[in-house]
């Protein structure tokens, strides 16, 4: 893809993957473990006849399909922009850590039931993933804005040991902890989008609507930072604010993603690259059709997870890690062949 | 009025790491003139230029651009006005020529980014007078260094900038371009650019400056037109003995070769 972008082939390409959201968000709600009857659903919106269909439909299906399509989309969103920032193909929040240390966070609430509170719509659960999140991504902004620049290999593989930390945090806090609590526990760590209603989707916005707008500003100036940061500078980019705005977006994206699904791994990962090859490394398409795609990824995901075993259903972290695994081992080959 | 578009004056650096310095070191580039920078591996020249472009902030002294204080403007501004041309431009996603070209034009443009028909005509221009406008389709990666580096400079010229510093542009260009480059160089500055340039390429350096800076350990060491300071006596200084200076057949231009070597060797058994 050589062509420049102009307005139209932007407006064309968002409106190609909007209208991709648009469709999977409409139809996904119909599909679950309960087959739902639209006559059921429609008769209930029209002529006002209750039936527990659009009791479902609405209080359960509607919240957790707009979660997961949040959720997928602030992942792709916050991968696809450390990519460019950390000047990395394989960054993105689970790799790097920061979903790691937002489990911390919430095993060791967890582990104290007697800490399990609620502040207004918010779990102390979520608190802490949120405050554990925000920590890790702090550490790798410190270690990343080095004036001589601390090579990203380095920021990479300290993802990579806060990852193994976190592990190690964790299973000491499940060797200590009675067993009741360990299902709580596992049932977190696998992630998952089935704890919602509209009350923690809409907690949520406070942190996602900034996070994803800032990150959305950044695009054009993301382009250059891609290229080449010195180039950028001379540009008349201000590489320096790019990266804190870049940080504080994905900070504010991923932990509210992670307090409330757990740790999802590789959307982050797959998205962007799979963006970059549809559609060209314009940053002004890739951000918000990242957004787009992993929204669509993760909402298609989540009702492969809820309706293959039905009637239980499986985390969806177990099935975006099965096919982002093998992406990431791809992406991984290929770059070490072209070093 | 002063003709001064970029002043540096007594700037000093120092590296955190490796301890390495730049002592107190002035100079500056007006209109219409360029000014060769030239010294050994590590004496200081591309840290010098990463100074002047407001790249790096020197630990004390001050850069002036047009006669405003270069830490209190906004890169945006800086760019407008200053084009700066790395040595290193690695980048991890591929774009292509015109893509590339047109990031060049991010200091004039606002919001999202798109280009106005006076935008697109000087992505044009620049591109035609790089001599890259054959490439514009093709991925950088794709290209050889020397066109990379036509097309690095394509970029630059898009900003319209009224100075322009540039870290060894023609390290990989073939003989040819070279002189085409610096025959554009010679132009602009005509059209009323100032240039400072970094090369290790004396012979270029001695044809086409106005003004040379030898740089030696941090230092500028010596400082005047190219016939004053392309001497093997100077040369000798920075680059140590193996630098031997005749003058060029029909202009009488210092020219610099080496001294030793095989064929020197040779002569001598002979």
């Amino acid at each position: 893809m050589t062509s420049m972008l102009t307005r139209k082939r932007f407006l064309l390409l968002l409106a190609g993957y909007g209208l991709l959201s648009v469709v999977i968000l409409a139809g996904a709600p119909f599909f679950g473990s309960e087959s739902l009857g639209i006559t059921n659903i429609t008769n209930s919106i029209f002529f006002h006849i209750p039936h527990v269909d659009t009791e479902i439909f609405f209080y359960q299906r509607i919240p957790r399909v707009l979660l997961a399509f949040l959720v997928g989309g602030s992942l792709a969103l916050a991968g696809s922009s450390l990519q460019v920032v950390l000047r990395n193909p394989l960054a993105e929040p689970f790799v790097l850590g920061i979903s790691g240390a937002g489990a911390v966070g919430a095993v060791i609430i967890i582990s104290v039931p007697g800490l399990s509170i609620y502040f207004g719509p918010f779990s102390s659960v979520q608190l802490f993933s949120l405050l554990g999140c925000i920590l890790c991504v702090g550490a790798i902004y410190w270690f990343a804005r080095s004036p001589l620049g601390v090579s990203m290999t380095t920021i990479l593989l300290a993802g990579v040991t806060i990852n193994i930390l976190c592990g190690a945090v964790i299973m000491l806090v499940r060797y200590i902890v009675s067993p009741q609590l360990l299902v709580a526990m596992d049932r977190w760590m696998m992630g998952g989008l089935d704890v919602v209603g509209y009350r923690e989707l809409s907690a949520l916005l406070p942190l996602l609507l900034p996070g994803i707008l800032l990150l959305f500003l950044q695009g054009h100036s993301l382009n250059q930072l891609a290229f080449s940061e010195e180039m950028a500078m001379g540009h008349g980019v201000n590489v320096g604010s790019v990266q804190k705005q870049v940080f504080l977006g994905t900070g504010l994206t991923t932990a509210a993603a992670v307090s409330l699904a757990g740790p999802i791994g590789f959307v982050g990962l797959i998205i962007p690259h799979a963006v970059r090859r549809l559609s060209g490394v314009d940053h002004r398409v890739v951000l918000p059709a990242s957004f787009c795609l992993g929204g669509a990824f993760l909402t298609l995901c989540d009702l492969f997870a809820r309706t293959v075993v039905a009637p239980t259903e499986m985390p969806v972290g177990i099935i975006t890690a099965i096919i982002g695994g093998p992406v990431f081992f791809r992406i991984l080959l290929k770059r070490s062949r072209n070093m | 009025m002063d003709r001064k578009i970029l002043s540096v004056q007594s700037v000093k650096y120092k590296y955190a790491g490796s301890g390495w310095k730049l002592d107190s070191t002035s100079f500056s580039v007006a209109k219409g003139e360029i000014v060769g920078i030239i010294g050994p591996n590590g004496s200081g020249k591309s840290t010098l230029l990463k100074i002047a472009s407001g790249v790096i902030t020197p630990d004390s002294g001050n850069v002036f651009l047009k006669e405003k204080d270069i830490s209190k403007i906004k890169r945006r501004e800086i760019a407008r006005i200053l084009g700066y041309f790395p040595q290193n431009t690695s980048g991890h996603f591929d774009y292509s020529v015109q893509e590339v070209v047109v990031m060049g034009r991010f200091p004039h443009l606002s919001g999202a980014g798109f280009l106005s028909p006076h935008d697109i005509n000087v992505v044009e221009q620049c591109l035609i007078r790089a001599e890259v406008i054959q490439y514009r389709g093709r991925y950088l990666s794709h290209l050889s260094g020397g066109e990379r580096q036509r097309v690095l400079l394509a970029s630059v010229l898009a900003q319209e900038p009224k100075v322009l510093l540039l870290d060894e542009p023609t390290s990989a260009l073939d003989m040819q371009h070279q002189v085409k480059f610096f025959t554009l160089l010679s132009e602009l500055v005509e059209e009323g650019m100032g240039v400072g340039i970094v090369t290790h390429d004396l012979n270029l350096a001695s044809f086409y400056s106005h003004r040379v800076l030898l740089l030696k350990d941090g230092k500028i060491i010596e400082k005047g037109s190219p016939k004053e300071i392309l001497s093997e006596g100077i040369l000798k200084d920075a680059y140590g003995d193996g630098v031997a200076v005749i003058p060029h057949p029909t202009t009488g231009i210092p020219i610099v070769l080496p001294s030793t070597g095989l064929g020197a060797r040779k002569v001598k058994e002979s």
